[in-house]
């Protein structure tokens, strides 16, 4: 059982939590994620390490409401407990020895840049990071990047926050522009990183984009968060989970992805009407 | 005068057609009556080949002695010396190729239903609870087990009863390893596995969920800053093996392990579990193992037509005896000499398999003989599900966080086979971890070894 010690909306569809894990706290690195169970009926699900606070002993995830778990764990207030919350797990970034980096992130994915973006930063790394969100209203972390980045590159869909378009636009544009990458990082919707990875291909720049496929157990067990990278079967919970991207079968991740799509939104409805229902 | 009855006394059972519709347990155990007229059968052989049998030895003649004369407890205490987990390994041990196997009664007949008796002697003590288990004084030794599967429970038992302070890591919510989320319910309640989880934490054993030795902690943490003496290693297998056939990573395949961990860990056939599972209507599952049979036989559960496709014939069939029956009788058809070649899909989803008719050629490294294929004898079956149990190989979490550590080629750990003890001083190893996929008896005889030689080495019997 973890406490629960801060909530915050950062939009109407994602919410930051900050959880009492001490165990979790020390040795968390950023890329890495944890599995957490909200009730003894609950699905386990992965999140990937938002932040962490080695003094404090708490981890940060940020999370989207998609399904009946995260509809669940929303319902969560400051004070109460999740039921099971385990990790570190994964392999963490990679970051040692790069001079200048741009990090891609997209939507909520951007809860899983800022780590990297920040940890490149503090220790001493130039960093671009470049965000997008489809609006104003669902922009998270803008003060975080700022902070931890040398140069912040914002990007909607709609333009109601900073430029209009798509971070690859944004991210051509600096390459361009003559800007030299020792690597891309890019974390953010499947189709996002496709796409940048398709782009850095072209220029030949190392691009890492870290995956969240389903997973179960996420120590190695199940093999449900099987991905083909450079035609060979990888598991994201110990092989990864970031992978060079200009190896990642991206279509299959996208298709695999969906598998439960129905059932999350059923069950996402069947939620509400109950939390509607005991009000 | 033993009963020269050549039949083995049937298990009761739920009827086929009822129990291929419920995840409630399939055997329903031996009467009082029925035990004793099955321990009759015994011979009760000076020199008894059934131990030899055992790979932990258990002296099945004394026990069985003492069911015939009514005696459940004694006999129970019998099995007990040799024996942790005596109700799990009644259920799910392959008596046909141990125990059973060499009982001079199958020459002529049936053997002696040892695994039966086994079973109703657990059942029977577990039912009867005479007393509780008393939490020994401390010697003040501490010992660290990782994982909660057999191995793990019967080293962690074995040493709380000498009266370590033993603290046992789990990576998952909830204790037990392959017991909770491998066997399925209607073959192994999952009752019977919290009784043994509750009888260690009555000997004083911490039970610590939501651990995953090699991240959250590593083993030299354990052994320095937290202060353990010795670390037993039982985490058990890893990863799924794939075909890697086109296909496979299609919406719809899912390894063994997957399958099973949401229907059995996770209850995902119960309308109130949050976690998901694909209801398929024909569902294929490939490899002829108690993991096979076990996937099978939940899919059927679930409502499928499900097919097994097995490269060899019925009788290389890895899985234990009963477990084929048990899916033939509940419906489940049997491609044998059939292997994938191929999976097909429509919108991202399977919708079908090739398949290739085998032949069996020469003898391979195993003593089976190899499958080849059969020019030309492909064909295609309709599924819109496929399930991989085809085994697994070893998980590399602790094998890449622990320096010094030996392993083998194929990353089993390297362990003494006397004591259990790995390349690292006071770090033992057992169970899958050591020897790939085996038995429940394997790993509970491995946890065996591996107590007994930590106690020589902390008590200084051995330096």
């Amino acid at each position: 059982m973890n406490k629960i010690i801060r909530k915050e909306r950062l939009n109407p569809s994602v919410t930051l939590m900050e959880v009492s894990a001490p165990l979790v706290a020390k040795k968390a690195e950023p890329g890495q994620f944890i599995i957490l169970r909200v009730d003894e009926k609950g699905e386990r699900i992965p999140l990937t390490v938002a932040d962490y606070d080695r003094e404090k002993g708490t981890i940060t995830i940020i999370f989207q409401i998609v399904g009946a778990t995260t509809e669940k764990l929303n319902h969560l207030e400051e004070g109460d407990f999740i039921h099971d919350f385990v990790g570190p797990l994964g392999r963490a970034t990679h970051t040692e020895g790069l001079k200048k980096v741009a990090v891609v992130g997209g939507g909520v994915g951007c809860a899983i840049a800022y780590p990297v973006a920040k940890k490149l930063y503090e220790q001493g790394t130039e960093v671009h990071a470049i965000v997008g969100f489809r609006s104003q209203d669902l922009v998270i972390l803008e003060d975080e990047f700022a902070a931890h980045s040398t140069r912040l590159v914002r990007m909607s869909d709609d333009g109601s926050w900073g430029e209009k378009g798509l971070v690859t636009d944004a991210l051509k544009k600096l390459i361009e522009s003559g800007e030299q990458y020792d690597e891309v990082i890019t974390i953010g919707p499947l189709i996002m990183m496709k796409f940048v990875c398709l782009l850095t291909k072209q220029y030949g720049i190392k691009t890492v984009a870290s995956m969240n496929p389903i997973m179960v157990d996420g120590t190695g067990m199940c093999g449900g968060c099987r991905l083909t990278v450079g035609g060979v079967t990888k598991f994201a919970c110990v092989d990864g989970p970031e992978f060079d991207g200009h190896e990642i079968d991206f279509d299959e991740a996208m298709a695999r992805g969906t598998t439960y799509r129905d059932f999350e939104r059923r069950a996402r409805e069947e939620t509400c009407n109950l939390f509607r229902e005991a009000k | 005068m033993p009963n020269m009855s050549k039949e083995k006394h049937p298990m009761p059972s739920q009827a086929p057609e009822v129990r291929s519709q419920n995840f409630l347990e399939v055997a329903l155990g031996y009467s009082e009556e029925t035990a004793v007229e099955e321990a009759r059968r015994c011979l009760d052989c000076k020199n008894p080949f059934c131990v030899t049998g055992c790979p932990v030895h258990i002296h099945i003649p004394e026990f069985i002695r003492e069911v015939a004369a009514g005696h459940f407890e004694e006999a129970y205490q019998v099995i007990n010396r040799d024996s942790s987990l005596p109700a799990v390994c009644g259920r799910v041990c392959p008596q046909e190729s141990q125990c059973e196997g060499k009982c001079v009664r199958g020459m002529r007949g049936d053997p002696v239903g040892i695994g039966r008796l086994e079973r109703f002697v657990a059942d029977w003590h577990n039912a009867h609870g005479v007393q509780k288990t008393e939490k020994p004084a401390s010697n003040g030794h501490k010992v660290a087990v990782i994982g909660s599967g057999p191995s793990g429970l019967t080293c962690a038992g074995d040493l709380a009863r000498k009266g370590y302070e033993v603290t046992v890591f789990e990576a998952l919510h909830l204790a037990g390893g392959v017991l909770v989320y491998g066997i399925p319910e209607f073959r192994l309640p999952k009752s019977i596995v919290q009784k043994e989880i509750d009888k260690l934490e009555d000997l004083g054993v911490k039970i610590e969920t939501n651990v995953v030795i090699g991240r959250t902690i590593t083993i030299d943490e354990l052994m320095g800053e937290y202060g353990f003496e010795a670390v037993f290693i039982g985490s058990g297998a890893g990863l799924p093996k794939f075909m890697n056939i086109p296909g496979e990573n299609l919406k719809g395949v899912y390894s063994a392990n997957e399958f099973l961990t949401r229907i059995n860990l996770m209850k995902a056939y119960q309308p109130d579990s949050d976690t998901p599972i694909q209801h398929g209507k024909k569902v294929a599952v490939v490899g002829g193992g108690n993991v096979a049979m076990d996937a099978a036989r939940c899919a059927r559960r679930l409502g499928a037509d499900v097919t097994i496709i097995y490269r060899r014939t019925e009788a290389e069939l890895p899985a234990r005896r009963e477990e084929v029956e048990h899916a033939m009788e509940e419906g489940i058809v049997f491609h044998f000499l059939t292997n994938p070649v191929s999976i097909s899909g429509t919108d991202g989803w399977v919708s079908s398999i090739r398949c290739q008719k085998m032949e069996l050629g020469e003898p391979d490294a195993s003593g089976r003989r190899r499958p080849v294929p059969v020019e030309g004898s492909e064909e295609d079956l309709e599924m819109d599900c496929v399930i991989m149990a085809l085994g697994t190989s070893p998980n590399p979490l602790i094998k890449s966080t622990t320096e010094g550590l030996e392993t083998q080629k194929w990353g089993g750990i390297v362990v003494k086979e006397e004591t259990g003890e790995t390349s690292r001083k006071n770090v033992y190893a057992g169970g899958d971890a050591v020897t790939g996929a085996a038995t429940v008896i394997l790993a509970m005889g491995a946890g065996k070894t591996a107590a007994a030689a930590i106690d020589e080495r902390l008590q200084g019997k051995e330096q």
